[in-house]
């Protein structure tokens, strides 16, 4: 499968034979877990085993939860409390759901970052890196559409907030919005729809998770220097690479293993911090609660949501050049999506032909000010919608934009790269080499 | 003690500046130490069946427990009445309605505590959790993750938090309430001190009796919170030692490939 000169399975006994003829699966699982790994990867890429780890968790715990849960507005919130006081080693079960969650998009977004910073994006990487976008976003449908299941006071609002956003595209929204929500407003067909979706769409991401690691292992993964692996004989790719078992199996397994008891620790000591109180009040169609919050994870694309509101000057100019048709909220709603959007075409709006961040001496500052951003936008979005935080929220949503629009398509021609190792063994010696001591 | 709890309030106040803005909205919620907080932290079960009797005598007269079944009050880790104290409890104190016989008969311990008589009243088994503390300092939360969410300390503060004001409006009273939102509750105060004998003959000050519901409202809010945090030292425990095998399974791995390590280690 992988472009890197590697061996490959042999059948050896006749049953194996056998089954290799007709199904060559064994073939297949040999390959993906021996496949040659650039020996120099950093601890940064242990998250993709983090992320795979949490989709089977967030699975697995949530299978058991819809043995008890009933989704029903009248009986949804019931059943949860149902789930917790009553279901053996049900508050556990549920605990760790609703954490998970939270570990999930942790992971995925230091992964992502990684990607950023080690230029994973660049060719030939681009279909990997589009369909880890795709995971993303259905990871988020995902998130928000279970946070709804609980059926609390900000599983409401929240559903009522982030579908009214469709409410925002001209003249054809509130149709949608009407199909989304099956009716006029959120209510038992939202409930029932979005828990649906919500079983559906992990396998979803399974499948998907399938095709991404296809992706990279046609391609190889990439590697903190960014420098390709050599491929010309097998010999030399050897010295670049290492085989993915046992030597990254049991790397990622040990700092998978460190972050589940981080992870233990919140689940068994504080597993409501992440959550909002008020989603241990039913909900109630009749009581707006005095700050709609969405969950941590959203917090940073719901800043940029709210960052551009009539008063500013590009928004002004939007309604003026478009006849009034985009106003402030459809603005919004665009901004928002369109933050994902630059990630999508990162591959092309970077001009540097230099994958790592390592050996791009400016890139290196803009991009640790996108994640100071990342981190600001996140504390604003869960702050109220006013002075000085929208325009804190402002400012650091037109940074997030100047990032993939403005600096990376110039950076990559004015920029002076410093030199990479020529070769992967070079930068690994460098760090455990012979080189470091005197020769034995 | 007075003394010493508005110490410990003006400390954490003083600490907390800008406390005003409590997740709920504006009003004062001070800290109070629970024996339950931090991860070693354990319920008091004589201060959770204190607050069952405050709730019985006081609270239940308009606020319901309906998601707590009663037979809970029996289960480790809680008030653990014995069994036939539960069985008593509930034939005694509550009535539900048997829809065979047409008629109200005692309480069972399957049944449920009763739903708010009052229907102004909120429901109380999940209080504790549906309400917060100080999310301080500057929006960050960093209080409540070393100290808790702070809901129980939320309900010490507004049942200690009356200033003895009142106005009427629309044909309803209302209380001047330094912890509540708004500063004006339709809750009448309703512990002054004293309200109730305990048996044990345990101080029964108003923030005494204060602490002592909310402790218990905790404990009808979470009531698995001993078995969670036993599960959560046995996890940490299981993982940390996971890790630490793993870690020198990495290590000697790896060391062939790493020659530096070879002669450092
Ligand atoms: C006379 C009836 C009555 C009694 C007795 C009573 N309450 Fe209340 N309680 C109310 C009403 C009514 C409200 C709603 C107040 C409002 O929303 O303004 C309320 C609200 C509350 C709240 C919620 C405040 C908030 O943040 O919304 C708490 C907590 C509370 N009561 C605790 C107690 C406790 C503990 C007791 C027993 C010591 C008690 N109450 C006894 C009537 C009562
Ligand atoms: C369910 C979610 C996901 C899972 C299970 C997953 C899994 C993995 C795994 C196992 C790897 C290889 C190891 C590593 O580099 O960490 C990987 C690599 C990669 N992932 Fe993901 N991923 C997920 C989501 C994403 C997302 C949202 C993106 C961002 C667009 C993304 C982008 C990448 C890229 C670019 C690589 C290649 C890096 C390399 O090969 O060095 N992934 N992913």
């Amino acid at each position: 499968m992988s472009g890197i000169p590697h061996d490959h399975y042999e059948p050896k006994t006749g049953a194996e034979k056998w089954l290799h003829k007709r199904l060559p699966v064994v073939g297949l699982l040999y390959d993906t877990l021996m496949i040659p790994t650039p020996k120099n990867l950093n601890w940064w890429w242990i998250w993709g085993i983090v992320l795979a780890y949490c989709l089977v968790h967030m699975i697995v715990t949530g299978i058991v939860l819809v043995m008890h849960y009933t989704p029903h507005v009248d009986m949804a919130f019931a059943s949860i409390e149902h789930i917790m006081r009553d279901v053996r080693g049900g508050h556990m079960i549920r605990y760790l759901h609703m954490n998970g969650a939270s570990l999930f998009f942790f992971a995925v977004y230091i992964h992502i970052f990684r990607g950023l910073f080690y230029g994973s994006y660049k060719a030939p990487r681009e279909v990997t890196w589009i369909v880890g976008m795709l995971i993303f976003l259905l990871m988020m449908a995902t998130g928000f559409m279970g946070y709804v299941l609980p059926w609390g006071q900000m599983s409401f609002w929240g559903a009522t907030v982030i579908t009214g956003l469709f409410g925002a595209i001209p003249w054809i929204g509130e149709p949608i919005q009407t199909w989304l929500l099956g009716g006029p407003a959120v209510d038992n067909a939202t409930l029932n729809r979005f828990f649906s979706l919500h079983y559906l769409l992990p396998f979803v991401i399974a499948a998907l998770v399938i095709v991404h690691i296809w992706a990279f292992h046609t391609t190889g993964n990439n590697n903190p220097t960014g420098v390709d692996v050599r491929k010309t004989s097998k010999e030399e790719a050897e010295k670049d690479t290492l085989p993915f078992w046992p030597y990254f199996v049991i790397k990622d397994l040990f700092a998978l293993a460190l972050i589940l008891a981080i992870f233990w620790a919140i689940v068994g000591f504080m597993p409501n911090f992440l959550g909002h109180p008020d989603n241990y009040i039913e909900a109630n169609p009749l009581v707006t609660p005095s700050h709609i919050v969405p969950e941590w994870y959203f917090l940073p694309f719901y800043a940029i949501l709210r960052a551009f509101t009539a008063d500013v000057w590009v928004v002004m100019f939007a309604n003026w050049i478009s006849f009034g048709v985009i106003d402030a909220k459809f603005f919004g709603v665009l901004a928002m999506f369109g933050a994902i959007i630059v990630m999508v075409l990162v591959p092309w709006l970077d001009t540097s032909r230099v994958r790592s961040g390592r050996f791009r001496p400016m890139f290196k500052w803009w991009f640790y000010l996108l994640v100071i951003d990342f981190v600001v936008l996140m504390w604003a979005g869960a702050m109220p919608a006013e002075p000085p935080y929208s325009t804190i929220s402002l400012i650091g949503a037109t940074y997030w934009f100047a990032y993939f629009l403005v600096i990376l398509p110039i950076l990559g021609i004015i920029e002076k790269p410093t030199a990479a190792p020529a070769t992967i063994e070079e930068d690994f010696e460098a760090h455990y080499g012979t080189k470091a001591t005197p020769a034995e | 003690m007075i003394k010493k709890l508005s110490i410990i309030a003006l400390t954490a106040l003083a600490l907390s500046t800008g406390g005003a803005m409590a997740a709920g909205g504006e009003g004062h919620v001070h800290d109070t130490a629970f024996s339950f907080e931090g991860p070693f932290g354990k319920f008091d079960q004589n201060q959770l069946q204190r607050g069952l009797q405050i709730y019985t005598e006081v609270c239940s007269a308009c606020h319901g427990l309906r998601y707590v079944p009663l037979r809970a009050l029996g289960d480790p880790g809680g008030p653990e009445l014995a069994e036939d104290q539960v069985r008593a409890y509930a034939a005694q104190t509550f009535t539900v309605y048997d829809p065979e016989l047409d008629e109200d008969v005692p309480a069972k311990p399957v049944d449920h505590f009763p739903m708010s008589g009052d229907p102004n009243a909120p429901d109380l088994s999940l209080m504790a959790k549906a309400r917060a503390g100080f999310h301080g300092p500057y929006g960050t939360g960093l209080n409540q993750l070393f100290r808790g969410m702070g809901g129980p300390e939320y309900i010490v503060s507004i049942l200690t938090g009356y200033t003895g004001e009142e106005k009427e409006e629309a044909g309803t009273t209302y209380y001047e309430n330094t912890a509540f939102p708004g500063g004006w509750i339709a809750m009448a105060p309703p512990l002054y001190g004293e309200d109730v004998e305990f048996a044990d003959g345990h101080s029964n000050e108003l923030h005494h009796e204060a602490e002592d519901i909310a402790s218990f409202l905790m404990w009808t809010a979470e009531p698995k919170m001993m078995a969670r945090k036993q599960a959560g030292f046995i996890g940490v425990l299981m993982l940390t030692l996971l890790t630490v095998l793993l870690y020198l399974t990495n290590k000697a791995i790896w060391a062939p490939h790493k020659h530096k390590e070879d002669h450092t280690s």
